[in-house]
This record gives C-alpha cells, structure tokens and sequence, in this order.
C-alpha cells in the first residue's frame, strides 16, 4: 500500500508541431515532459524548479489531467489515474486541485466571490451539510478573506486576495494533494510572503500535499520539504532541500542556484560564480546523450553519447550526471 | 564635490483618469553621479516606473501632469523644447525596458533598428560606418554570429538574446546615463545573472551611470552602489546599498528585507510578512502612506496619521528616511534585523 | 514559403468545387425552369419541351452539373443539328432571356464591376485611414467626435440610402453633376469620371464608416506598445514614429480584411450598382433573379465565389508578408 500521495511513473508529453508537406502535417514533435518519475509523500511539499521551457508547467497540467500524457502513468493515492474518463475522473478530481499563478485570468470576472468558491461543489454535486453559503464562507475565514465579502466580485479585490480566493476554491472539495503551478510569481514580494505563510499554515492545519512549480528558488528553498530540478523536460537532480540547496550535485544545479542575486551586498563579486554561455536547446531537437552538455563546462564524449541515469549521490539525492559536482557546499 | 550627472527635485507625477486623479510620484528626489548605479527599488504602484519614464519624458502628455525639476548636466529635462528633448533621447539618457519582446518593433529586422538608433543621432553616417558599428554593438552584448542575426526579425531571437539587443540599441550611442526598467524581471534567472554582468562590464567600458529600477532586493544588492526605496508614489528611504541591507531606517525596507526568502534558510520558518496591501494612489490615506501597514506606531500614533514624514538624514548613518520613528528607535531595530 | 502558396491554393481548389457544385444543386431545386424563358410570352408547352431536351435541362442533375463543369474548360455545345451553338470555353452556361452565352456577358459587365471596385477601394481607404488616423491623434478631442460621428453614421445607413442621397445631392438638388450614365473610360473619360464619382462616393462613405473605426482602435492599440515608447526613447520624430511603428502595426490587419472587403465588392455591389444604373455584374445579378434567369446566376456566383477564395488566398499570403512574425510558421 502506496504512502505517496502522488507517483508519477515514466512520464512522457509530447506536442506535434512544425507543419510540412502538403496536408500541412505536424512533423515535429516538441518533447515538452520526457520520462520523469517522481513522488511525494503524504503531508510533505516537492518544489519543482526549472527555467523557461523545462517542462514544469506542463508537468503540472499532466499530473491533474489537464492535458492527456503521451505515455506513462499517474497514481493518485494509489489509484491509477492515467486514464480514467467520465465520472470517475471527475470522483478523481476530488482529490487534487490546481492553484494558478495569474490571480487576474483565473477567476472569473462575470462571477462572484461565492459563485466562484462554490463552482467545484456545483460541478461535482455536493450539497454541504449546513448548505453551501455557510461552508464558502468557512473556507474564506480560513484563507484570511471577509465572509462578508461573498457577493463582491473579482475586480473588487486586490492580486493577493484574489490568489486567497483561488486558494479556498481549490480547497472547497477537500483535496489531499494541491498542484500550484507558480502561485505568487505574480505577487509584489510583500504579498508573496503572506501567500506562502498561508499555504505552510493551510498544509499543517489541513494534511495537505503540495507540489509546488515555481522559477524563484528562493520561493521554493522556503516552503519545500524536496525539491527536483528540471532542464528541458527531465529532471537532472532531486532530494531533500536542504541537500540539494546547500551540496547541489548536478553543474545545471549548481549553476542556477550561484545565478540567483542574493539580498547581501557584502557577497558580491564572490568567487565560484558559474555563468552559463548561450540559450537553452530547442525542446523539439534536444542534444543527444545529456541534454545539459552544450553548456556544461564539465561535458566528455561520455556525454554526448550516453543519457546520465537518475542516481543516488547520498539518502534521497539523486543526480543524472556522468560527472557531478563535487559535494562542496555552496 | 562633484556635480551630479542628474539631479531629481521634487518631482511630482499625477495622472486624471475617470477614477480620480492618480498621484504616482510625490516629491520625489535624488542625485546621481557618473559611474554610479543607482538602484530604486519598489513593488507595484510605488511610482518607480512613473519616475523612470518621466526623466526621458516618456508620459503621456494629455493626462500627466509633471512638476518639478529633473536636472540633466545642468538642462532640466522637464522645460526643454522638444527638439532638444529629441536630442537627449537616445543620445545622453537611453532606456532599456522590462519586456524585450514587446520592446522591439517586430516588423523591422534587429540591425535595422539598432542603425535606427545610430542614424538618429548622426544622420550623415555612411551605410558602412553604420553597419560596422552595428555589428560591433551586437558583438559587444554578445550575439553570436552577428553578421547573420543581423538581418533576423525579433520573434527569431530567445528573450535573453532580445534583451541584448534592447541593450545594443540604448548604449550604441554611448549615453552618460543608462535607465533600466525593471530590465530582467522577464528573464530566467541563469539569463537575468548574463544580463547584470553584460550591464555591469559595459559601464565599467563607457563609465556611464545606471539607474536599476527592480522589485528584486537581489539585483539591487548585486549590482547597485546605492538604493533608492519607494512607497506610495514617494521615497521612504535612500542609502548606500551596504547600509540599506544591514541597517535600514524605514519600517517598509526592513519589512522588505524580512519578506524575502533567502538561499540559506536552513529551517522552514515563517517569512515575516507585512500584512495589509499596497496603499490606492487615488486615495492616498492622511499622513504616512505606510501607516496602516507599520507595526512601528508606538507613541507618535497621531504624528504618523496627520503628517507626512519627509525624507530627512538619519542621525548616525548615512542614509535617509522618511519616517517619524526613525531617529533612535528604528535604528536599533535595522541593526536587530541585520540580514548577516 | 512556396509549399504553403501551393497548400492553400489546392484548398482553394477543393473549395471552389464544392462552391459550384453546391450552388449548381441549390439553383436546380428552384422553382424556376429556365426552359420557360427560352421563347417568350406566347410559347407553346412543345416549343419549350424541346428546348429542354436541345439545351440538357432534361438530363439528371448530376449530369447537367457535369457538363457545365466541363464547359468551364473545353465550351459547351447546345442543341443537335441546324439550331446547334457553343459557348467557347471558359463556359459558364447560356442565357435565355438576353440570347447570349453567359461568359460574354460576364466579359461585358465585369469590368464596369471592376472600375466600381477600385475606384471606391482608393476612395475609402483614403478617407478610411485618413479620418481614422486623425481620430486617433486627436483623441478625445472634437476632431476624434467628428470622424467617430461620421463612422456611426456611415455604418448605420443602409447603401441605397446614402446613393439616393448623393443622387439627390449632387444631380438634382445642387446641379453640379449630370445624372450619370455609364460611359467606358476608354470612350468618354469625362462622362466615366463624373458617372462614376457618385457610386464611388457612395462605397466611400458606406466603407470609410468601418475603417475609420477600425484605423482609429488599431493606432489607438499601437501607441500603447512598449516598442512604440522604445522608439521615442530612441529620439526618433514623431512622424517617424507615426509611420514605422504605429501605422505599420496598425495597417496590418487593416490591409488584409481591406483585401476580403474588395473582394466581396468585385462579385457586384448589387445597389450600388442599381441605383446608379450601372451596367456592371451586381446589376445583371438583379436583373436574372427577377426573370429566374438561372444559368446567368450561376455563372456570376461563380465568379464572385472565385474572388473571395482567390482573396482569402491572397490574403493569407499578404500577412505573412506584412508581418514578419506570421511567416515563422
């Protein structure tokens, strides 16, 4: 019996693009989520970082079934949901819900507050004990929203508590895992921070499990129990934070985490200083063997030619890399 | 001492719209000299961008209403006759903005529009005068292949290598004062760090002066000698940026601080937040701006309701503050905050 | 690039097929027997029995629609023996109640229809773009009202309306233009031109109503651009910015559906063409649909459904040569 709120076995996504020939047929494929495997135990948090292109988001689409895999499977719960249809994707639903990251296009403008918090119950057909209004205003408390505030629409509120009202929208069924994809990148810092405190408070006080998408690293250094890096759709490190934050293994890692600007001008200029040359590939023609080796400083011939499996550099840290870095602290 | 390249005063920015009349920038001051990066820090509707586009006159000039003197080598900006505003555009002060994609024509192709840059300014230059320097400027910000991507339209280009361009675009004519609006905000972080360092080594080259406007604490201790904070249109708090980080004098810099997540938390703890949001600028509340969101109030409650703090040097630092509390109290509490 | 033209051109293709043939089938559920109209008022039901057979309306409709589509490429021939005629390829079909073969016709009228077009394409896109253009640099001033009132009232008032207005205007109530009749440029000039500028007139305001609208947004969205304020930071001059920003962003789409209204003008503006008795296709359309003149109606849809597949060819091409952001894909 499974204690993972989520396993993600083997996943693939690919989309056709790149017309030619004379029906206009798709001829290239842009290989957006290609063979992750993950999981997330019951009541912990996975951060899930990576740049422009790395796959998160749709990683994140995929895992709720937003959009179909293009092969392998997802287990919610131990349930296999990879290809449920109908009712009982929608039974499935229940128990994972999406937070987005645009507070202004999620919502709907034409709907009220408790229109909008109520929308799951409807759609599900769940009629609350003590009726529907109380149970929304319920929820309001609990994200730190005015129940008063039940007819008022969304342009009525602030970006914050907008993100608030997406928040006990997606908590309204009960979920056990919550899928946010970038929650407060679209937040001012000051409101970022009550965002994330509210999240942790919710995750304690509710058993949730979070997988959380986010580019800012410091965000994620903050709310995750483990975190997995991603570079143009696979995951080239994952473990514990504190691990992969303060010993990164993977030079992709490592990288990323000496190009964040730290708050603390008597940092500056400070040595080992990795600065990547060029662009991310293309995710329709990925380098062979490792997709990090055009601009690894550290890449061989081994690379070009042979993929770099997920291995365990020490407990629950794995790295795909032929050459890791050595374990210094960063 | 020596005079400042540019020296704001008093600037004033309000716009009419059908909601009201919106005060983006009250009061607004400060110096900057060349060579020096001068960072201004400040999130969503605290008039940062507002007084970014002001010092080139870029508002609209049917529903802005400016004030106030902007003093540009002497010429107040804000007065000149629309010519020499031309002038100054692109040659003296040039500007680099948050979106590189929406930043660039996409009808024209890149070396078209830098040569446009140049040719404004120097209208008699040679096709191949221009096309060197062209190429040149691409090579500097670090294009690969120039002579090829020369002739490539925008949308062929990653974000990164658009913001370059944006950037070949504003020094072609090496300007004394560089103005970046929030210049990686759309970038990955690995692409953002190229982009600092490319605008870090270009200044060092041309000895040009930089104005960083950002909402990243980060970028500002990166890379600025100096930090301007603003809150609700106005300055709450200028200082040197070793200063700002370890003893900052404003309640709203130290909440910043304290907001910020940081690499090294070795423990998940809360992030202090500061509660409430972001004050209207259509209806700025009485007094300190700050106020309904300050947990600092203790004893001058009526002070900090009824009268604006100015921004005035703080006893025993060098920096400067807008804010009631800020002599000893506020003081002693920066330095309980230190970030070290 | 060149895959692409031949992509849709095919399409174009398919599509114009399906066209005839849906409007072949439409026509031939009619009521109307084009063999009625073969001999006049005191016909003898044999005379036009024999007509039918003589001109193939006896056949299946497949099968008629067989022959006219071939017609379209190798001509038609009619009837047996003495009374037997041909339309020389292209043939559209023949018309009874004008004795003519409908192509010729067509090759008549067409070009009355094209002048008509143009004419009025110059014309409104002139004042279109103009007034819109204004509208949006002076906006929210009486110079913005002004031509946003005029592009309300332009769209709101149906074609004949404005043509009797400029009929009245100009011919009756001010005397300062002859009543027009068509004369072909070639012959009369001036007859054509002060003919003409009433219909001309006419399309304008109708069409220049919409462009207005349509320029006035598309500037008004254009000066909002980052890229836009870029090129002021630049030091550029206002009109510069004015053409190789604002205007070529805004004239982008503004070109293209200028390309799909053109289009749609060549298949016969049918009032405007009436009201000043103008001898063009829209007029010839009218007139066979009051006698049921059904190969002539056929063969001018035809045409105009050429036109507007042709356009959106055309059209689609276009864009990706005005932006260069399309011709990525």
């Amino acid at each position: 019996m499974s204690t993972f709120s989520l396993e993600v076995k083997s996943l693939v996504k690919y989309f056709p693009t790149g017309a030619s020939g004379l029906l206009g047929r798709p001829t290239k494929e842009v290989k957006a989520v290609d063979n992750v495997s993950l999981q997330i135990a019951d009541g912990k948090t996975l951060g899930v970082v990576g740049e422009s292109g790395c796959g998160k988001s749709t990683l994140a689409r995929v895992v709720t079934r937003l959009i179909d895999p293009t092969s392998g499977q997802v287990f919610l719960d131990g349930q296999d949901i990879t290809s449920l249809r109908g009712q009982e994707l929608r039974i499935a639903r229940r128990k994972m819900q999406m937070i987005f990251q645009d507070p202004y296009a999620s919502l709907n403008p034409r709907h009220s507050v408790g229109q909008i918090i109520s929308a799951p119950l409807r759609v599900q057909g769940i009629e609350p004990v003590h009726g529907v209004k109380t149970r929304v205003q319920e929820l309001m408390e609990l994200v730190g929203l005015n129940p008063e505030h039940y007819n008022r629409y969304p342009h009525e509120f602030s970006g914050g508590q907008r993100q608030r009202i997406g928040i006990a929208r997606a908590l309204i069924l009960e979920p056990k895992l919550l899928v946010a994809d970038e929650p407060v990148s679209a937040l001012d810092v000051s409101i970022q921070a009550q965002i994330l405190n509210l999240l942790e408070n919710l995750q304690t006080e509710l058993g949730l499990t979070y997988m959380f998408i986010a580019h800012d690293l410091s965000v994620v250094r903050h709310i995750a129990d483990d975190v997995a890096v991603m570079y143009l759709g696979k995951i080239v490190e994952t473990g514990p934070s504190g691990s992969v934050y303060s010993f990164p293994r993977h030079p992709y890692t490592t990288a990323l985490l000496s190009a964040v600007p730290v708050a603390d001008p008597t940092r500056r200029g400070r040595s080992g200083r990795i600065r990547l040359v060029g662009d991310v590939p293309s995710p329709v023609d990925p380098p062979s063997g490792c997709r990090f080796r055009t601009r690894c400083w550290k890449a061989t011939d081994l690379c070009a030619q042979v993929e770099p499996p997920l291995e365990a550099v020490s407990e629950g840290h794995f790295v795909a890399c032929h050459h890791p870095m050595d374990p210094v602290s960063n | 001492m020596t005079t400042p390249l540019l020296s704001v005063e008093n600037l004033n920015v309000s716009f009419a719209t059908p909601d009201g009349v919106v005060r983006a920038v009250t009061d607004v001051s400060f110096r900057i000299n060349t060579g020096e990066t001068l960072g201004i820090v400040g999130e969503s509707g605290s008039g940062k961008s507002v007084t970014a586009s002001s010092l080139l006159r870029l508002n609209n000039s049917v529903t802005a209403s400016t004030s106030g003197k902007v003093l540009f080598d002497g010429t107040d900006v804000l007065t000149v006759d629309e010519d020499e505003m031309r002038r100054i555009r692109g040659q003296d002060i040039a500007m680099v903005f948050q979106d590189p994609l929406s930043a660039l024509n996409p009808f024209y192709t890149v070396g078209e529009q830098i040569s446009e840059a140049y040719l404004v300014h120097h209208p008699k230059a040679s096709k191949s005068d221009v096309r060197t320097r062209v190429l040149e400027m691409l090579e500097k910000v670090g294009i690969p292949n120039p002579s090829k991507r020369i002739d490539e339209y925008p949308h062929e280009f990653s974000g990164g290598m658009r913001q370059r361009i944006v950037i070949a675009i504003a020094l072609i004519n090496s300007p004394r004062l560089l103005i970046a609006d929030e210049p990686t905000t759309a970038l990955d972080v690995t692409v953002q760090a190229q982009i600092l360092d490319l605008m870090k080594d270009l200044q060092q080259e041309t000895g040009m002066a930089i104005i960083l406007i950002t909402h990243d604490l980060g970028v500002v201790a990166e890379v600025a000698d100096s930090a301007l904070v603003m809150y609700g249109g106005r300055v709450v708090e200028r200082a040197d940026v070793m200063s700002i980080f370890s003893v900052p004098t404003h309640p709203y810099s130290w909440g910043l601080l304290g907001a910020v997540g940081s690499l090294d938390t070795s423990t998940r703890g809360h992030l202090a937040t500061i509660p409430g949001t972001p004050p209207s600028l259509i209806s700025l509340p009485n007094g300190c701006a700050f106020r309904p969101r300050c947990s600092h109030q203790e004893g001058v409650e009526s002070k900090c309701a009824n009268n604006v703090p100015v921004l005035r040097p703080i006893e025993g630092t060098s920096s400067e503050s807008a804010c009631h509390l800020a002599d000893h109290q506020l003081v002693s509490i920066g330095q309980r905050s230190s970030r070290s | 690039m060149l895959l692409f033209i031949t992509r849709r051109l095919l399409f174009a293709l398919m599509l114009l097929l399906a066209v005839s043939l849906f409007t072949y089938l439409l026509f031939s559920i009619l009521p109307a027997d084009p063999a009625a109209l073969t001999c006049g008022k005191n016909c003898k039901p044999e005379i036009i029995a024999a007509n039918r057979v003589r001109l193939g309306y006896d056949k299946p409709i497949l099968e008629q629609y067989w022959n006219f589509l071939k017609g379209i490429f190798v001509g038609r021939d009619y009837g047996t023996g003495a009374a037997a005629f041909s339309c020389p390829a292209p043939s559209l079909g023949y018309s009874f109640s004008q004795h003519e073969c409908v192509t010729t016709l067509i090759a008549r009228t067409f070009p009355v229809t094209a002048y008509l077009s143009i004419g009025a394409l110059i014309m409104w896109m002139s004042l279109g773009v103009g007034l819109g253009s204004i509208a949006a640099l002076k906006k929210g001033k009486w110079q913005d009202k002004a031509a946003t009132t005029f592009s309300a009232i332009g769209v709101s008032l149906p074609t004949f309306y404005i043509g009797l207005l400029v009929l009245f205007s100009f011919c009756i109530w001010l005397r300062i233009l002859p009543f027009p009749k068509y004369e072909s440029p070639f012959v009369n000039p001036g007859a054509f031109f002060t003919t003409m500028i009433l219909p001309w007139s006419t399309l304008a305001v109708l069409s220049a109503a919409s462009y207005t609208r349509l320029t006035r947004n598309g500037m008004l969205e254009a000066m909002n651009e980052d890229f836009v304020r870029l090129g002021i930071a630049k030091g550029l001059q206002r009109r510069t910015i004015l053409r190789k920003y604002v205007l070529r962003s805004a004239l982008v789409p503004i070109v293209t559906i200028a390309g799909l209204d053109f289009a749609a003008l060549l298949g016969g503006a049918i009032i405007t063409e009436s009201v000043f008795s103008l001898p063009g296709m829209g007029r010839m359309s009218i007139r066979a649909v009051v006698e049921s003149d059904l190969p002539v109606l056929v063969g001018t849809t035809m045409v105009a459904a050429v036109f507007i597949v042709l356009a959106n060819v055309i059209v689609d091409i276009l864009y990706g040569v005005l932006d260069p952001r399309v011709r990525a894909k």
